[in-house]
């Protein structure tokens, strides 16, 4: 059986290019798919320590995590979608409006 | 039924007595309401009925008290609950107040319809009916207060009642506040009004103090406890009871127009002749002398109190009496009289000798009223001649010749011209001036015999007083009725209609028989009132007839009759001719025709320091130093230079804005380096929430 810390660094690793899109990258929709990245990340590591424990708690948290990211996509695309018609791109470094 | 229960327990009608107060109120509450649309008969009579049914319910009154002498207490509300003190509207019916009730009520009548007619002829009336309305309302509130003052169980009570009629008395010898006596503007009517008002005043200043007093020691104002209590009192604390008595005698001296506040009388003559008459002369000045007459109890307790009374009243009988036969104007002689006459009740009750007192203020209310109304009458028919003469129908706004109908130096041989009222007139004379057997001779001969055995200073005073009583009244009728008409308007006067000589021929008859009751030896009058007097244990004299004193006053009478009939009757007086007692007298007529310069006097020693004072106050203490140093300079200028210096520069702006301003200022200074931070990239945001993150994940895992 494959060992549950292969699973977590790779866990880590998704989390991380993650993580990394979401602070690099301008393109909202790029931005948008770090962040899912980050979530599928978490749900990886849920499944993985589920399966070394043996229960089923994980496997359960990952279904309300995958329901609040189909939700966050509705709302975060509709929201990328209004973006696009007001400014005619989604470059997120041009929603500088709250600048001090 | 009813006729035999009363034939077996005899009439109690005693319950009816607060209706002597209702009726003139309703009187008068319906001529206010209705009264704008009633014409001048209508307003006239109802103010009568409402009287004379007043007249109706005392008769009941008294013939209730003849089976129940005792009387009773009628009580009607609560009124005063304050501790101790426990007042009630509280109506007292005992022969005394029954008295009253007859006399003002009986004399009230007859003078309401008396002035059906005379205002309806007054010059100034112009058929005004809210004028005329407007007088028989005060008439009705007068006869009201009247009642209240003389039914009263208490002295609050009366008090309520003599403010009530000193308020009518101001409101109607102001009644023709605007017009004088010819019909011309002037003020001088308001100012009268205004004098009696305040010599009043001064007045009641005492009879308060004196109500005070007696609820501090007695700890009641009620006529029952604070009698019952005199005599215990007395023995205690004499001083308070004289204290009381002579406080209340300043309230007598006010009301009844004594010696040192009479002076506000004469004035009153501006008021209309039915004014006059029922409050002047009648009812109203007599206030007085019943209210020394209630407190018997407590004078007799206080003998001192009671010589200071009857002195008073002697020294203004016999003062009056001189200013009198000085006067010119027909109603002057007859205030002068009336002040006279009010001396000697005063005098007599002041003695002791209450019923003599009484008995000459019930008939002094008939004849002196007689002699009021028919000196209106008088006037009212030489302002009838002075009307029908040529030269007043066509140029009336052309200046004329100042003609006074009062003056009695226009009269003259008005016997021919005014029958009625000349008999009328020569009845009431004689009785005032005490000529046997008509109704002054009886009471004021009581008071003289009573004073020879309770005060020789005051008989001798009285009976030189009672000389020119019959000395003035006698002038008065010679001047007016006898010789020649001295003016054009008196030969073309004429008689006044039935509605004012009836009246007069009833008083008339009542100043005749009057004296009946209290005819020497019978002393119906004294029994009557005796039943009030008993029950305080107040002896009463019997008023023994005294043949010495009643020939003495006679024959003096007769000697100044005479007299005046050498002066006046023998020889008429002439036109713009002077008065003979000029001649005789000299200076000492100028001083009676100057009533003594007592008006002067009072406004050399009393009103110009007055004046003065108050303008001192006004405009030294009140203005400079008041007004421009206290308030502008001192406290308006501290204040401003609090509000300026102190609390505007230093603690407003140097300290509570400094605060506000400090506090702005630093926010606006970390404001702007903060702001730096707010970058407005998102993912400057997301990277400071990563690091925040990794730094709590850190400490975590640290720790």
């Amino acid at each position: 059986m494959i060992p549950t810390t292969y699973y977590i660094v790779l866990s880590a690793l998704l989390f991380i290019i993650g993580a990394l899109g979401v602070l690099i990258r301008r393109n909202a929709i790029i931005i948008f798919m770090a962040i899912e990245l980050m979530l599928n990340a978490a749900n990886l590591a849920f499944v993985a320590f589920t399966r070394m424990y043996g229960i089923i708690d994980g496997q359960v948290f990952v279904f309300f995590v995958m329901t609040v990211a189909a939700a966050e996509v509705a709302v975060g695309l509709a929201l990328i979608v209004a973006i696009f018609r007001t400014k005619h791109n989604i470059d997120i470094d041009q929603l500088n409006n709250l600048k001090g | 039924m009813i006729l035999s229960e009363v034939a077996t327990h005899g009439l109690d009608l005693f319950f009816l007595v607060p209706w002597v107060v209702f009726f003139p109120v309703i009187g008068l509450l319906i001529n206010m309401i209705f009264g704008g649309r009633m014409s001048e008969k209508a307003i006239g009579t109802l103010a009568s009925t409402a009287s004379g049914l007043t007249f109706v319910i005392a008769t009941l009154l008294a013939l209730s008290l003849r089976t129940h002498p005792e009387g009773a207490t009628v009580f009607l509300a609560k009124w005063i609950q304050i501790g101790t003190l426990n007042l009630q509207w509280a109506f007292r019916v005992d022969t005394l107040s029954v008295t009253m009730m007859m006399v003002v009520g009986g004399v009230g009548t007859l003078i309401h319809i008396y002035a059906i007619g005379y205002m309806h002829e007054d010059v100034r009336n112009k058929n005004d009916i809210g004028r005329y309305r407007r007088f028989f309302v005060f008439f009705n509130l007068f006869i009201a207060a009247m009642m209240i003052l003389v039914s009263s169980d208490n002295y609050l009570m009366l008090f309520v009642g003599w403010e009530g009629v000193g308020l009518c008395s101001y409101l109607l010898i102001g009644f023709w506040y605007d017009k004088d006596l010819l019909g011309r503007d002037s003020i001088e009517n308001a100012v009268a009004g205004k004098k009696a008002f305040i010599a009043n005043r001064i007045g009641d200043f005492g009879f308060l103090i004196a109500s005070f007093l007696m609820f501090w020691t007695f700890k009641s104002v009620e006529f029952g406890k604070v009698f019952e209590m005199a005599g215990q009192i007395a023995s205690e604390n004499p001083g308070m009871i004289l204290a009381i008595t002579l406080f209340m005698l300043l309230g007598v001296t006010g009301k009844s127009a004594q010696i040192p506040l009479f002076v506000w009388l004469p004035d009153a003559m501006a008021g209309p002749t039915p004014v006059s008459a029922l409050i002047h002369a009648a009812t109203m000045v007599t206030a007085g002398v019943y209210l020394v007459a209630r407190s018997a109890p407590l004078y007799m307790q206080a003998p001192m109190a009671q010589t200071a009374v009857t002195l008073v009243g002697a020294i203004t009988a016999l003062f009056a009496a001189t200013i009198a036969v000085g006067q010119y104007d027909i109603k002057k002689v007859l205030a002068y009289s009336t002040i006279s006459q009010l001396g000697f009740m005063v005098a007599a009750v002041g003695m002791g000798a209450f019923v003599a007192g009484m008995f000459h203020l019930v008939m002094h209310a008939f004849f002196k009223a007689l002699l009021f109304l028919s000196a209106g009458s008088v006037i009212l028919g030489i302002e009838r001649g002075h009307h029908h003469l040529p030269h007043a129908e066509h140029d009336s706004d052309h200046e004329e010749e100042i003609f006074d109908p009062g003056d009695m130096r226009n009269m003259g041989g008005l016997r021919k011209r005014m029958p009625i009222t000349f008999w009328v007139y020569l009845i009431g004379a004689i009785a005032l001036s005490g000529i046997p057997p008509f109704a002054g001779f009886f009471s004021k001969d009581e008071i003289l015999a009573e004073a020879t055995c309770l005060n020789k200073t005051a008989y001798i005073l009285l009976v030189i007083a009672a000389f020119f009583t019959a000395f003035y009244i006698a002038r008065q009728i010679w001047m007016v009725f006898f010789g020649k008409a001295r003016h054009e308007a008196t030969a073309h006067a004429e008689e006044s209609p039935p509605v004012i000589t009836v009246p007069l021929i009833i008083l008339a008859f009542l100043a005749m028989v009057g004296g009946l009751l209290n005819f020497p030896g019978v002393h119906t009058f004294t029994k009557w009132l005796e039943h009030t007097y008993n029950v305080f244990h107040v002896h009463i004299h019997a008023g023994e007839f005294n043949p010495t004193v009643a020939i003495t006053s006679t024959v003096l009478a007769l000697i100044a009759v005479y007299l005046a009939w050498l002066l006046y009757g023998r020889n008429p007086l002439k036109k713009e001719e002077p008065d003979p007692l000029r001649k005789i007298l000299g200076p000492v007529f100028v001083g009676m025709n100057h009533k003594w310069w007592v008006d002067e006097l009072y406004w050399a020693i009393i009103l110009n320091p007055y004046i003065a004072l108050s303008r001192f106050f006004a405009e030294t203490v009140d203005w400079t130093f008041w007004h421009d140093w206290f308030h502008e300079k001192v406290i308006a200028g501290s204040y401003q230079w609090l509000s300026h210096v102190l609390l505007s520069q230093i603690i407003d702006l140097g300290f509570i804005d400094a605060i506000a301003n400090g506090l702005g200022s630093i926010t606006k200074k970390s404001a702007s380096v903060l702001r730096k931070i707010q970058t407005g990239y998102v993912r400057n945001y997301a990277l400071s929430i990563f690091l925040g993150v990794v730094l709590i994940i850190g400490y975590l895992i640290i720790k």
